[in-house]
């Protein structure tokens, strides 16, 4: 978090081109006196993985629930597939959102429902598919993610990697066009983490979706992303291909990657 | 979800407790009118209506049978020995009947419920904010209000008035055995007072007030939960909150109703 900055002035919105799935422009957000966010600027392309990655509470989630609608920034411009989704009302976000699919932290399932109802949950909510059609759905989704066997399980019958999976299987059920996880390898073994990488991966060659993710387990963001971007200080301080954000000379960014006490990330 | 805060910006700074008077105030309207809008609209789930009804009366039945039979019992054993005294067993049956179908059986049935199936209400939705379910729900382009809020809405205006007919049927009949038991009285002198002292205009009433009481107290606890922060301290913070909240608003509304209702 941050010292609150002055006010500035907002400059205008700029529509995004068709290959930018979400553009985040100009994004304040404070809670309290303290500012999270500052002038955040930042473009998910079309159809690519993009890691955000940064400092423990550095701000990295509420990016997330920004998109999906779920917070409004104080000031600044969300557009998703180009409309802008800031001061919309919420019906109006719910059609937004079922375009999106979010797997959260703790993956969020619903205690009182099983594996398959959870998963299933959206399909009865916003489509028009029959009982069979969506049971086939979430078998198919639940065996493309090694779940085939717990679907009549409760969430709390499972370990952490599997519900976060179950979390994934209800994100993606409804093929969304965007697909938004949030630390799916955190408190997670490193067996279960090369898991929960490896669906990413499938789930990214399944839906060909905008995948926005957010993490700071550096190999794991390696192998699944296109694109990556850091946040620091509530502000984006480096964006680059995978390839590139491992050779940047940001010393901030060199820091965060060597995992180092020393340099200019202040303890 | 809840935006009356929005509107409150224009409120000085320097008036906080009516600020968040205000603030309270309207999110629990607003609340009521959004949850309000999705049963006109038959947008929810009756078989989970049926099932937070089923918890309700479950959980709270045996609790509303004991408090309301010892209900009975005092107030038949503080007026029985009295009444005796100045010959007037005949009104036994009808001080009893009276008070209960009119206010206590209602009150007494809403505290039990508000303690009860009220403070489950809150720790669950609590919990679930907590644990991302309700950011889940949003996520999904669900309302909470309408798979969460409407079902246990509907619970508690259905499910209060029922048990206040347990309330009041054991209540008037604990009175008789204890009016039976401390000064042998007549059942026919018992009952034929009931009934001169109170008409079905009264328990229609008092049936009424019970679903007015089952609004305050699913919208309060409803709210309460929706509005957690800060984990499990949180939870039990807002559960505390969400029983006392509902019994004080649950006694004003009672003498508002009574005031109206039996002038």
């Amino acid at each position: 978090m941050i010292e609150h900055a002055g006010a500035r002035e907002m400059p205008d919105a700029v529509t995004p081109s068709e290959s930018v799935a979400v553009s985040l422009q100009h994004i304040d957000l404070s809670f309290g006196p303290k500012i999270v966010l500052s002038d955040l600027s930042l473009d998910f392309k079309r159809g690519q993985v993009t890691s955000v990655i940064g400092l423990s509470g550095a701000g990295k989630s509420t990016i997330l629930r920004l998109i999906d609608g779920l917070r409004m920034p104080n000031a600044g411009y969300i557009f998703v597939n180009g409309e802008n989704i800031v001061g919309l009302q919420e019906r109006e976000l719910n059609e937004i959102r079922r375009k999106m699919g979010f797997a959260f932290q703790a993956a969020a399932l619903f205690d009182s429902l099983t594996v398959a109802q959870n998963v299933s949950f959206p399909l009865y909510e916003h489509t028009t598919l029959t009982r069979k059609e969506i049971d086939q759905r979430v078998t198919d989704t639940l065996d493309a993610l090694g779940l085939g066997d717990v679907a009549d399980r409760l969430p709390a019958e499972l370990s952490g990697g599997m519900q976060k999976r179950v979390g994934f299987a209800r994100a993606i059920v409804n093929d969304p066009e965007i697909v938004l996880f949030d630390e799916p390898t955190t408190g997670l073994d490193p067996i279960m983490t090369n898991v929960i990488t490896d669906s990413i991966k499938a789930i990214q060659s399944r839906l060909h979706a905008t995948s926005i993710v957010v993490m700071h387990d550096m190999p794991s963001v390696y192998a699944i992303s296109d694109n990556i971007a850091m946040l620091f200080e509530g502000t984006i301080i480096e964006v680059a291909s995978a390839k590139e954000f491992r050779r940047s000379q940001n010393p901030i960014v060199q820091q965060f990657l060597e995992g180092s006490e020393v340099g200019p990330i202040p303890l | 979800m809840f935006r009356a805060s929005f509107y409150l910006r224009t409120l000085p700074k320097s008036f906080p407790l009516t600020r968040r008077f205000f603030e309270y105030a309207g999110g629990v309207t607003l609340l009521l009118i959004d949850s309000v809008r999705y049963i006109l609209a038959l947008r929810f789930r009756p078989s989970e209506v049926v099932r937070q009804a089923s918890f309700l009366i479950v959980s709270s039945l045996p609790i509303i049978l004991l408090t309301s039979g010892f209900t009975g019992f005092v107030i038949a054993l503080e007026t029985a020995a009295s009444a005796q005294q100045y010959g007037l067993v005949n009104i036994i049956g009808g001080s009893v009947a009276y008070g209960v179908v009119r206010e206590l059986g209602p009150l007494l049935t809403a505290i039990v419920v508000a303690g009860r199936a009220g403070a489950a209400i809150t720790a669950q939705l609590a919990s679930m904010v907590v644990t991302e379910q309700i950011e889940a729900y949003q996520s999904m382009g669900t309302s909470p209000t309408r798979v969460l809020v409407v079902p246990r809405l509907l619970a508690c205006i259905i499910g209060l008035p029922m048990l206040t007919v347990f309330a009041d049927m054991i209540s008037v009949w604990g009175g008789y055995y204890m009016a039976w038991l401390r000064i042998h009285l007549a059942p026919s002198t018992y009952w034929v007072s009931v009934q001169q002292f109170i008409d079905f205009t009264d328990f229609e009433k008092g049936l009424l007030k019970a679903a007015v009481f089952g609004i305050i107290i699913s919208i309060i606890a409803c709210y309460e939960g929706l509005r957690t922060e800060g984990g499990a301290e949180g939870v039990g913070r807002v559960t505390t909150q969400a029983v006392v909240t509902s019994i004080i608003l649950i006694f004003a509304f009672n003498f508002a109703l009574s005031f109206v209702l039996f002038r």
